[in-house]
């Protein structure tokens, strides 16, 4: 009985995606340009709304910081709308708020970003403020110590949430010293040890033209655009920049587990290793054969095994941080804390399956069914938009990268997904990271 | 899947409403069945929303038999007679889509995100889900797990979701917003899974329910779709719904909940009415001036000036059938007292009843509640659900009278509802005391 209405069903679902047509391709998605100072701006003009996103992303990450000033990068991109040479950080707010507007600024591992988003009415004064805070940040003594504050206890909150204490312990596992391996907003004795010099020789350093990337999608056409690219970007110099990235230790192969302990009802568990760099030729492969494994919700396997068969988890998921200059790759579930080795258990198995027997078909082409099919809900809005545009850019992946990654995405074969399990999964030498009541849980790991 | 809406209806009044330049030119249509359909033409991009939302929630359901709504929502997904088991979201994802679902104290909606040319798709399959769902006793209860260890994670192990679940249970006495969307733990361990399917059949009928497009779509292509796919539904045979009016307050009253934690954190819940009422309009504005961004009263206040709360916000909370709640919550610096925040957001509070806001300020409110408007529509799925929480809330036309309202607020409104509604004896207050390793600091 259960067969047959299967079998309808894929009939069903065969028949209705022959009908569907293929979404349309859009061809450029934005204009790319190197502007005389060194910013390379991507736009992309959208009238269907009056408003305007501007995104600036400074290649000023955490990655560029001494370990022992751990948090300057972060906290240089946060004073930025904290006072400028000609507005206090009360008037910033002030102004951009009265017209309904957004300005933000906030850190990151390889870049700082920087976002506007204001009606198109207001363009003149989103562009003043924008520009003004990233050429003249004042980084006043009181605003430091203000922050710095509000950092530290940033901090003493992640301690409260039993994720982010496991990802923490994660990652410094997985990377060690290098700043992959810690939170951007550093420690409370690094930050003691940042001062104003540090943070000033910080933006001199790396705020420059030539070091960003700026995004425009809105209602905004070239020649407006330009005209305030003029007004507002034209005193902001090249500069000679000369960037070290730290190399990413060699990861020590042997299985590591690390408990915390901690008086809450579930299991917070987090299982992975080192994985793979954005730019790495497995990306593609890895990329699907990670959404059968575990990062295509309700049509992975782990939600399947481990939520909808046994009920042991709400949330369950894998996924590979790609990253420029390192990876990881992570498996991440919460369940009471008795089912936590069984838990562990049907991760390692789900692992080792992939790793062990090749994926079926329908599971192959439903994942790049899904994979090519859902671009469009990748740039449907200015905001998802001008997101996308500085990443294609920032990773090197051209303007025409919604077309190739559907070829990319299409190549990936059976063969392709099991190879890439074999050498990127590790169901040997992982990291176990649990965060809840230890002795509740019976770790068998 | 499937979320449950708390917060996410704090959001939602960051994008209220007006007819200005850009206006919703929503069609609506009701089928004979009673299926009730609004759509909105949206084409900046290839792309549709389709949402179905019934008018049930936590509110309709009993002491003893909590969360019986958002557990049928899970159970949406289990598949029907026509198409098996695990299909629902695989089928959609198959044809590039996103799907998901949430409930609130009023409501249980669905929604999929997909390439408009492909509407057809969550049409059949919403409607097949309509009245064929297949529940087992024994599916039920593997899924009733699944809920508690979601109620693990979002309530028992985060001390502010149970802040949060302690307030409303003690500001409602006679009202059913009083247990939380999630369901009592003791409740979801006894459930009885013929209750679940008994409340599917009396509520996922079709003159229960509204349907909602919005996106690249023909109207009336959809339309005629819909029509097809609901239009052979029978009507349901009527719901006896009882209309429960809370019991009133008469002083303040305190909770107090000691858990893992390391800050300290107040929730204030002050009784307040829906969106209907004709003060509605100042106490949104209300909650602008104070809560606004950073450049409003209680972060210029409290976190900026005085350094005593890490975050301090307000919110008005009227989209509801029944009167709801006004808001505040605020989170100790280090070494800060809650009662000194505490102090500080009632001194606020004072501030703007005794003395009316600046006319910028009152200007900066209203440019910030029409600014949001247009930008939201930059998301399908937020005008989706923007409209689907007005309907719910008592029809989707108080969008349109929304921004009236707000641009006829003066000063003095604003003063005048802060006096009126935010008062110590209307007020219900849950202090989280931070343990650690189950000691007190």
């Amino acid at each position: 009985m259960k067969r047959r209405y299967f079998k309808n069903a894929v009939l069903f679902f065969a028949a209705m995606f022959l009908l569907f047509s293929p979404p349309a391709h859009a061809g450029r998605i934005a204009e790319r340009e190197i502007l005389p100072n060194g910013i390379i701006l991507l736009h992309s003009e959208k009238k269907a709304l009056p408003m305007v996103t501007v995104v600036v992303a400074v290649k000023a990450g955490s990655i560029f910081e001494p370990s022992e000033k751990a948090g300057l990068a972060n906290l240089t991109a946060d004073l930025l709308n904290e006072g400028t040479k000609r507005r206090t950080a009360g008037e910033i707010s002030e102004e951009i708020e009265f017209v309904g507007g957004t300005l933000t600024a906030s850190g990151g591992y390889d870049f700082i970003t920087i976002k506007l988003t204001v009606l198109k009415k207001d363009i003149e004064l989103g562009f003043d403020l924008i520009s003004d805070i990233i050429l003249n940040p004042l980084f006043s003594p009181d605003e430091i110590s203000r922050r710095k504050t509000m950092i530290r206890n940033a901090i003493i909150r992640q301690n409260e949430e039993p994720g982010l204490v496991a990802s923490k312990a994660f990652l410094k596992a997985v990377y060690g010293d290098h700043p992959y391996g810690r939170m951007i907003e550093g420690t409370e004795e690094t930050l003691d040890n940042i001062t104003r010099e540090d943070l000033v020789a910080f933006h001199e350093k790396y705020y420059a033209p030539n070091n960003s990337i700026m995004a425009v999608v809105g209602d905004i056409n070239k020649d407006e655009l330009m005209t305030l690219l003029n007004r507002y970007f034209k005193d902001w110099r090249p500069r000679g920049i000369k960037t070290e990235i730290p190399p990413v230790p060699e990861f020590n192969r042997k299985r590591r587990v690390i408990r915390i302990n901690r008086n809450i009802t579930q299991a917070n568990i987090i299982l992975g290793h080192p994985g793979i760099k954005r730019d790495s030729p497995d990306y593609y492969a890895v990329s699907v054969m990670n959404y059968i494994l575990g990062g295509g919700g309700f049509a992975s396997r782990l939600m399947d095994n481990i939520r909808d068969d046994k009920g042991l988890a709400y949330d369950i998921y894998s996924y590979f941080f790609a990253n420029k200059y390192a990876g990881s790759f992570r498996v991440e579930l919460q369940t009471k804390n008795r089912s936590a080795n069984t838990a562990i258990d049907e991760v390692l198995k789900e692992m080792n399956r992939i790793r062990t027997e090749p994926v079926s078909r329908n599971e192959l082409s439903d994942a790049k069914s899904y994979m090519t099919g859902s671009f469009p809900l990748r740039l449907d809005s200015n905001n998802k938009m001008a997101g996308f545009l500085i990443a294609t850019e920032y990773y090197g992946l051209g303007l025409d990268y919604a077309e190739n990654y559907r070829k990319f995405i299409n190549a990936v074969s059976t063969q392709d997904i099991l190879e890439a399990a074999r050498k990127h999964l590790d169901t040997e030498n992982y990291i176990l990271v649990v965060v809840g009541d230890i002795k509740k849980t019976e770790l068998r790991y | 899947m499937r979320y449950i809406i708390l917060r996410i209806l704090l959001l939602l009044l960051f994008v209220l409403t007006p007819l200005g330049a850009y206006p919703m030119d929503i069609r609506e249509y009701t089928l004979d069945n009673g299926l009730k359909v609004l759509m909105l033409e949206n084409h900046k991009a290839p792309t549709a929303t389709f949402q179905v939302w019934y008018r049930v929630g936590s509110r309709d359901e009993n002491i003893g038999k909590t969360g019986l709504s958002h557990l049928l929502e899970h159970m949406m997904f289990k598949g029907t007679e026509k198409y098996g088991p695990k299909t629902f979201s695989q089928a959609i994802k198959r044809a590039g889509g996103r799907d998901n679902a949430f409930t609130s104290r009023e409501y249980t909606g669905y929604f999929q995100l997909i390439a408009s040319d492909r509407i057809g798709l969550p049409i059949e399959l919403e409607a097949d889900r309509m009245r064929n769902l297949v529940l087992t006793p024994r599916a039920v209860l593997s899924e009733r797990d699944v809920v508690m260890e979601e109620r693990r994670m979002r309530y028992e192990d985060d001390p502010r979701n149970l802040v949060f679940e302690e307030v409303m249970a003690a500001a409602f006495k006679s009202h059913p917003y009083r247990w939380p969307v999630i369901g009592w733990m003791s409740d979801l361990k006894g459930l009885d899974p013929r209750d679940l399917i008994e409340h599917y059949r009396t509520y996922y009928v079709p003159d229960n329910a509204v349907v909602i497009v919005v996106g690249d779509i023909n109207p009336e292509e959809v339309l005629a779709y819909i029509r097809e796919r609901f239009g052979e539904i029978p009507k349901g045979p009527g719901i006896r719904r009882l209309r429960q009016v809370d019991a009133g307050q008469s002083g303040e009253r305190r909770v107090y909940v000691k858990k893992e934690a390391r800050l300290p954190y107040m929730l204030s819940a002050y009784k307040a009415p829906d969106i209907r009422h004709e003060d509605a309009y100042a106490l949104e504005v209300l909650g602008y001036i104070l809560s606004g961004g950073k450049s409003s009263r209680l972060f210029r206040s409290l976190v900026y000036e005085q350094q005593l709360a890490v975050s301090a916000w307000a919110s008005y909370d009227g989209l509801y059938a029944d009167p709801f709640l006004f808001f505040f919550g605020a989170t100790a610096a280090q070494g800060r007292k809650i009662e000194d925040v505490e102090k500080a957001i009632i001194a606020e509070i004072e501030k703007i009843g005794k003395e009316p806001p600046t006319e910028r300020e009152l200007r900066k409110a209203k440019n910030q509640i029409e600014a949001s408007f247009i930008m939201q529509q930059d998301s399908i799925y937020m005008q989706a659900r923007i409209i689907g929480s007005f309907e719910m809330a008592g029809g989707w036309r108080l969008l349109g009278k929304y921004l009236d309202g707000i641009r006829k607020v003066s000063p003095e409104d604003v003063s005048r509802v802060a006096v009126k509604y935010l008062t110590g004896d209307k007020r219900t207050t849950g202090i989280l005391i931070p343990l650690e390793d189950g000691v007190k600091k």
